[in-house]
C-alpha cells in the first residue's frame, strides 16, 4: 500500500512539473481557457481506451485490438446512424436512431469481447496472440464492410456526444469521468475487482483459492471489449465519422498510459487513479508539444524514449525494494 | 508413423496449404504454374527473411516488433550510402553494412530487456516507434531511387532460367537463393549447435536455464541481434526487390510476419517452434494472399481471411497442447 501512495505523489509532483515546464515554453498560449477546452475533448477517448488495456494488463494479459474493435463497432453505428429514416419515426435530432445505433455498437465490442475472452481463458492462448488474431480479424471485417471508404454524416443528436458542453464542461470528460468511476468501483470494491488483482499476481494461487479463473478472464475482456465501444461513440461522434483504419497511433499510447500510472505489466498492481494521472500528463505534453509546432513523428519517438524511461525506473525502483526487504 | 506425423503442427499446415492449393487450382489453373510458384518465391523472400529472425525469437521466449523499423533504418542508410557512392560498393558490402547496423539495433533491445526485465512486447512497441520517429523526421519521408546499375541487375539474375512461352524469362532468383542460404544456416544453427540448443532451453524455462548455467545476457544479446541482422538483411532484399527505399513501406507489417511465424507452430511462450514451420507458415500466408488474388477476391477480405486462419489454427494448437498437458497429468497421478 505504501508503495502506491508515494508512486501518486511522484505522478502529481511530475504532473505540476509538466505544467510548469510547458507554461514556461509556451507562456500564455498554454495557458489560455481555450486550450484546456479542447484538451479536455481530446483526453477521453485515450482515456477510455486506456482503461481498456488497463484491465487486461492487470490479469497479465493485453488486448492488442481495442483500436480495432473501437472501429468496427464505431463503423456499426454509423451505418445504423446514416440509414435513412424519417425524422419523426425518430424522435427529436434522432435520439432514437441514435440510441438503437449505440446499443448495436456496445453489442458488437461485447461480442468481441467475449471472443478474445473466450481464445485466452477456455483455449489458453497466450493474451498477446489471441488479441492479434481478433485484431487482424476484426479490422479485416471492418475494411471489408466499408470498402476501405469513410463513413460520415450523423443526425444531431449524435453529434451532441461528442461536441456538446453540459454546465461548461464538455460532454466527453463526463463520459470519461463516469468510465473512471464505474471501473474504480469495479476494481475496489467488487469480488470480481479483488479476483481480477489476484489471478493478476499470482494464478494458480488464484485458481486454488476456489476462484474459477476463466469466468474472471471472460468478465476482464467483455470489459474491455465495451470499453472500446464506449470509446467508439466519442470518437465517431467527434470525427462526425466512421472508418477502418481511425486512431491506430492510439495502440502504443494506452500501453505507455498504462504503464506511466503504475500499471504493471506483469499483472497485479494499478489503479485507476494513477492511470488518470499519467493520462492528464501525457495530454499536457501533446499539447505542450503541439502549440511549440514538434514535428508529430518526433513526438511519437518521444513517447517510446518516455515508455522506456519510465519502465527501467520502476524496474530499479523494485530491485532496490528487494534488496531493502531482503536485508 | 502416420500418427507421430500428425503430433507435429508443421503437418496440418502443411495439410492446409494442399487444400488450399487445390481449391485455387481448381478455380483458376494459372496458380500451379512454376512462373508463379518462382514469382511467390521471389516476392516472399523479403517476409521469409524476417520470419527467420522472429522464430529465433519466439523460439526464446520473446517477442520483436521492432525489426520493421529497424529494416526501415538500414535500408534508408544503404540507400543513401548507395546513391552518393554507389560505385565504390558490392552486394557484399551493402549486406554487411544493413546486417551490421540492423544487429547494432537489435542489440540495444537485448540490453533493455535483459537488464531491466521489462517485458519484450513493451521493448519492443517502444523502440519500433523511437526508431520509426526519428527516421522519419530526419529523412522528412523522402522516398529515395535511382540506385546504381549493378544494384538493379539483381532482380534479373537467375540461378537456373526458364522461358514462357511467349519468352519472357523466369526461373529461381538468386533472392530466393539468397533466403534458403540463410534458411539452412538458420535450421543449422537451431538443430545442430549448442547456441541453437541453449535458445531452446531458454524459452522452454529460463529459471532452469538459468540455474543449468546457461549465460543469458549473450542468449539475449544473440538471439536480438540475429533479429537485428535478417531485418538488414530483409531490407536489402526489399530494396532489389523494388529498387525504392520508403520510410514508410514496411512498418505496419511487423505483425504479418509476426503471425505467419506463428502459424508455423512457434508458441509466444517460447521453447517450440522450427525453421520448417516458419517456412511453411509463410508459404500458407504467400498462398492465400495470392490465390485470393488470382480468384478475384476484392483485396480487402484478405485480412478477414488471414485473422480467420490464425485464430483456428492458434485455437487448435493451443487445445492440443491442453489436452496432451491433461493427458500427461493424469499418468502423473497413477
Amino acid at each position: 500500500m505504501e508503495r502506491k501512495y508515494t508512486e501518486f505523489l511522484v505522478l502529481s509532483a511530475i504532473l505540476a512539473g509538466v505544467i510548469g515546464m510547458m507554461w514556461l515554453l509556451n507562456g500564455s498560449d498554454f495557458m489560455h481557457l481555450g486550450n484546456f477546452q479542447s484538451m479536455a475533448f481530446q483526453l477521453p477517448e485515450l482515456g477510455i481506451l486506456s482503461m481498456a488495456m488497463m484491465i487486461t494488463m492487470l490479469t497479465a494479459g493485453i488486448n492488442l485490438s481495442i483500436i480495432a474493435s473501437a472501429n468496427l463497432s464505431g463503423i456499426v453505428m454509423a451505418i445504423i446512424l446514416t440509414q435513412t429514416i424519417s425524422p419523426e419515426a425518430t424522435g427529436p435530432g434522432g435520439i432514437g436512431l441514435v440510441v438503437l445505433a449505440i446499443l448495436a455498437g456496445l453489442f458488437v465490442s461485447a461480442l468481441i469481447g467475449l471472443l478474445n475472452g473466450f481464445l485466452v481463458a477456455y483455449l489458453e492462448i497466450s493474451p498477446i496472440l489471441a488479441t492479434l488474431g481478433t485484431m487482424i480479424l476484426v479490422s479485416g471485417m471492418a475494411l471489408a464492410i466499408t470498402k476501405g471508404y469513410v463513413i460520415s454524416g450523423f443526425p444531431p443528436a449524435m453529434l451532441a456526444i461528442g461536441n456538446s458542453s453540459i454546465f461548461g464542461l464538455p460532454a466527453p470528460i463526463l463520459i470519461f469521468a463516469v468510465g473512471v468511476v464505474i471501473l474504480s468501483v469495479i476494481l475496489r470494491h467488487t469480488p470480481l475487482g479483488a479476483r481480477i488483482y489476484l489471478l493478476g499476481s499470482n494464478p494458480t494461487a488464484c485458481f486454488y483459492s476456489g476462484v474459477n479463473n476463466p469466468q474472471v478472464l471472460m468478465r476482464t475482456y467483455l470489459i474491455s471489449g465495451l470499453y472500446s465501444g464506449i470509446a467508439a461513440v466519442i470518437m465517431i461522434s467527434r470525427f462526425n465519422s466512421a472508418k477502418a483504419d481511425y486512431g491506430e497511433s492510439y495502440l502504443l499510447l494506452t500501453v505507455l498510459v498504462s504503464v506511466l500510472g503504475g500499471v504493471s505489466a506483469a499483472g497485479g498492481f494499478g489503479r485507476v487513479s494513477g492511470l488518470v494521472l499519467a493520462l492528464i500528463i501525457l495530454q499536457i505534453i501533446s499539447s505542450g508539444l503541439n502549440l511549440m509546432g514538434v514535428n508529430t513523428f518526433l513526438t511519437v519517438a518521444l513517447w517510446g524514449t518516455v515508455l522506456i524511461v519510465v519502465m527501467v525506473i520502476q524496474s530499479i525502483i523494485d530491485r532496490l525494494q528487494e534488496k531493502r526487504r531482503s536485508v | 508413423m502416420i500418427k507421430k506425423l500428425f503430433s507435429h503442427h508443421e503437418t496440418f499446415v502443411f495439410l492446409a496449404i494442399v487444400i488450399f492449393s487445390l481449391i485455387i487450382t481448381f478455380i483458376n489453373p494459372s496458380f500451379f504454374t512454376l512462373e508463379n510458384m518462382f514469382d511467390l518465391l521471389k516476392s516472399y523472400s523479403l517476409m521469409g527473411t524476417f520470419a527467420i529472425g522472429v522464430l529465433f525469437v519466439l523460439i526464446s521466449g520473446g517477442i520483436d516488433i521492432s525489426f520493421t523499423a529497424i529494416a526501415t533504418i538500414t535500408g534508408y542508410v544503404i540507400a543513401v550510402l548507395l546513391l552518393q557512392n554507389g560505385e565504390q560498393l558490392n552486394i557484399v558490402t551493402v549486406f554487411l553494412i544493413a546486417g551490421g547496423i540492423g544487429s547494432l539495433l537489435g542489440m540495444v533491445n537485448a540490453f533493455i530487456i535483459y537488464f531491466f526485465n521489462i517485458p519484450s512486447i513493451i521493448t519492443t512497441i517502444a523502440t519500433l516507434n523511437i526508431y520509426y520517429g526519428i527516421l522519419t523526421v530526419l529523412s522528412k519521408g523522402k522516398w529515395l531511387y535511382g540506385f546504381p546499375e549493378w544494384f538493379g541487375k539483381y532482380t534479373q539474375m537467375y540461378v537456373f532460367k526458364l522461358h514462357t512461352a511467349n519468352g519472357t524469362p523466369y526461373g529461381l532468383s538468386v533472392i530466393t537463393a539468397f533466403w534458403f542460404a540463410l534458411l539452412l544456416i538458420a535450421w543449422f544453427i537451431l538443430r545442430y549447435t549448442v547456441l541453437g540448443r541453449s535458445i531452446y532451453a531458454m524459452g522452454g524455462n529460463i529459471a532452469s536455464a538459468k540455474r543449468a548455467g546457461f549465460n543469458l545476457l549473450k542468449l539475449h544479446l544473440f538471439v536480438y541481434s540475429f533479429m537485428g541482422l535478417m531485418a538488414g538483411f530483409a531490407s536489402v532484399i526489399q530494396a532489389l526487390l523494388v529498387q525504392t527505399v520508403a520510410p514508410n513501406s514496411l512498418v505496419g507489417k511487423e505483425l504479418d510476419v509476426l503471425a505467419a511465424v506463428v502459424l508455423g507452430g512457434a508458441s509466444l511462450t517460447g521453447g517450440t517452434g522450427s525453421v520448417l514451420g516458419a517456412v511453411l507458415g509463410v508459404a500458407l500466408i504467400a498462398i492465400m494472399g495470392n490465390g485470393l488474388t488470382l480468384m478475384h477476391v476484392p483485396s480487402y477480405w484478405y485480412k478477414v481471411v488471414i485473422g480467420t486462419v490464425i485464430l483456428i489454427s492458434v485455437g487448435a494448437s493451443a487445445y492440443r497442447h491442453k489436452v496432451s498437458t491433461r493427458r500427461r497429468v493424469i499418468i502423473e497421478v497413477e
